[in-house]
């Protein structure tokens, strides 16, 4: 990978970190409402991953989404304001934290039913193999939504019906409080898809360039053969599972450790080491996202709120 | 005007529109090879094909949560329950996705989504085939509900449902595709939205749609004999509820008699209520009576089945009782 695109992508790990941990700022000063699922700890994983694609290739993915909006290109700005509740979000503020989309973008949301946008994303294939289109669905779900029947339907109409869809498991190794081992009656998630005859992998999700390779292959296998294909990507979330949440269910050692393997860090050792870029550069890059944070968080505060009008907006088309 | 059956004219309006525009297409369990488990898509599978009829898993959830995908990427589908029982299976979709996707995402995508399903007791098929859940689909905002009761306007709303960019729950009645009517000659749509005076009268305001329409005319011609007049209106879309026709009939009538096959309790016949007397409390001459199902789940035996139903001698009697 050129040396360009691996800074950019160090870009955008930090700044889904540092967008989100203001976000959690503004969270806790009751700035933004509702539920709120942190992704840090978890950026290699879309992020290598949203590299790979086609700007052609439909994204979907749950409820913890503000890392996939960003990556997909849709500005700190737009997430922030969303996260505010405002009209300058991409969803007007209708949305929030769980629903951010951007179809220009090809980003589909931000879904927040557990496995509910699995058959959605089946559909998107449908949709695109009825059109004779050759992009590719890319459907993010955590191991959770992996237990649930959304999953098992979705993933044997792809199947059956040769659809092209990266089904990419995020196996951040609970679903809320309950591990993987707790929930699942297996542990390696991507042995599911052996039922269904379905090509898959596993790959680690701290190392971002390694996503990156892994989703390449991947989504190569899912355009040559117009057959799906499941990647699970092992990774761990560093924050609990949304704001509220007492983290009962992990001992601080654990986290402490997989902390140790935080994906920016390993990723900014890398590029110091292989002299990709020097710690001058990576400073310069965070000083960057430092700046344009502070702006989009200026922005989200100072846009207008939805006007009331818009409570009776887009119920319907026609 | 020609005169065919609701299977017909069901039949004919699919047709038509996919011949017309390239992106309907058909999915749903049985639809293609079978030909539709009531026929209504026999022959179809021959004419278009497996990319245009597609026979799917029994999996409600693939179904109709697939076919939500696929419009909103911009094609036309027409999902398919084999049963309005099946769709309890695809609930999320059909209550908490198909009528919240558009509105939660700021208007950013259209979601031209048609799913006919198949409603209504009477056919013996026991508690878990024979339910009437109109009201339960017709109470979330975002989904539009259309019932019809007539050969005509089933094919006029079905192509109008199809044409339209919102999601649309299309319910039909099992015991109804051999009802015969009378269909206009050639292209023809009917408005969704709108409801519909069927039988003109003056004494009695019936409100009722799909199987109780059927119901209704037949106690219509009874108490015509008796020298009774009722006018019936027929809804025909429970979502969006057009009001109009029925206040402008009860304001002449000032006697309303509400018919329904599904259950009474927060049914479609105790929302037309409320609004009636929300909208013309003072015209009010008689409480208004409702006639819907017994409230038990539906029984196998032919007999209980019946009497759990609503009948004609019903509605008759409730038309009796609000003149008194």
């Amino acid at each position: 990978m050129k040396k360009e695109q691996q800074l950019d992508l160090y870009y955008q790990m930090v700044l889904i970190r540092r967008l989100e941990e203001r976000g959690a700022e503004l969270y806790q000063a009751g700035k933004i409402g509702g539920f709120m699922h942190l992704y840090i700890g978890q950026e290699a994983v879309s992020t290598g991953l949203i590299a790979a694609r086609e700007p052609r290739d439909r994204v979907i993915t749950a409820y913890r989404d503000h890392g996939v909006a960003l990556n997909c290109g849709i500005s700190a700005n737009e997430v922030m304001a969303e996260l505010l509740g405002k009209a300058t979000g991409m969803s007007k503020g209708k949305g929030g934290s769980m629903h951010m989309a951007d179809t220009s973008k090809n980003m589909w949301g931000g879904h927040a039913i557990v496995g509910g946008h699995l058959p959605i994303a089946s559909g998107f294939a449908i949709g695109d193999q009825y059109a004779g289109n050759d992009n590719i669905t890319i459907c993010m779900f955590g191991d959770g939504a992996t237990n649930i029947g959304y999953f098992h339907e979705a993933l044997n109409i792809a199947k059956t019906w040769g659809l092209r869809v990266l089904w990419v498991c995020e196996n951040n190794q609970y679903g809320m409080g309950t591990s993987v081992d707790r929930a699942s009656a297996v542990t390696e998630i991507r042995q599911k898809a052996e039922g269904y005859g379905m090509k898959n992998g596993q790959v680690d999700g701290m190392d971002v360039l390694k996503v990156y390779d892994a989703a390449k292959d991947a989504l190569k296998f899912v355009r040559e053969n117009s057959q799906p294909y499941l990647l699970e990507i092992d990774t761990y979330r560093f924050r609990g599972h949304s704001m509220g949440d007492p983290e009962r269910y992990r001992k601080a050692e654990e986290v402490k450790k997989w902390q140790e393997n935080d994906p920016i860090g390993i990723f900014n050792k890398q590029l110091l080491e292989k002299k990709v870029a020097t710690a001058k550069a990576l400073d310069e890059i965070e000083v960057r996202v430092e700046e344009e944070v502070a702006k989009a968080v200026e922005f989200a505060e100072a846009s207008p709120e939805p006007a009331m009008e818009e409570l009776y907006t887009d119920i319907y088309c026609d | 005007m020609a005169k065919i059956t609701m299977r017909e004219a069901i039949s004919q309006a699919l047709m038509e529109e996919m011949d017309r525009d390239p992106k309907v297409f058909i999915m749903g369990e049985e639809v293609g090879v079978w030909g539709g488990t009531y026929a209504v898509t026999k022959g179809f599978f021959d004419k278009y094909g497996a990319m245009r009829v597609k026979d799917t898993p029994i999996a409600e959830n693939a179904i109709i949560g697939g076919a939500i995908g696929a419009a909103m990427v911009g094609q036309r589908p027409v999902a398919e329950l084999m049963t309005i029982n099946f769709g309890f299976s695809a609930m999320d979709y059909i209550v908490n996705q198909a009528p919240k996707l558009h509105y939660m995402f700021g208007g950013q995508f259209t979601l031209p989504l048609v799913i006919r399903a198949v409603g209504g007791g009477g056919r013996q098929l026991g508690a878990t085939h024979s339910q009437t859940p109109d009201a339960i689909f017709a109470h979330f905002p975002g989904l539009k509900v259309v019932s019809p009761g007539t050969p005509e306007d089933a094919k006029g709303l079905l192509k109008s449902a199809i044409r339209s960019n919102d999601p649309i729950l299309f319910i039909e009645h099992a015991t109804m595709y051999q009802v015969r009517g009378e269909v206009p000659e050639g292209e023809y749509t009917i408005p969704i939205g709108k409801s519909k005076v069927q039988r003109a009268g003056k004494d009695v305001t019936i409100v009722t749609y799909c199987k109780g329409l059927e119901l209704s005319m037949k106690a219509a011609e009874e108490l015509s004999r008796e020298g009774i007049e009722v006018e019936v209106v027929d809804l025909r879309t429970l979502r969006p509820l057009d009001m109009e026709p029925i206040i402008e009939s009860f304001k002449k009538t000032n006697r309303a008699v509400v018919v329904e096959e599904g259950w009474k309790s927060y049914g479609i016949g105790s929302e037309i209520v409320s609004r009636i007397y929300e909208e013309a409390f003072d015209y009010v001459d008689a409480p208004i009576i409702r006639v819907a199902q017994k409230e038990v789940p539906l029984p196998y035996n032919r007999t209980l089945e019946q009497a759990a139903l609503p009948q004609v001698a019903d509605i008759v009697a409730a038309v009796k009782e609000v003149l008194k």
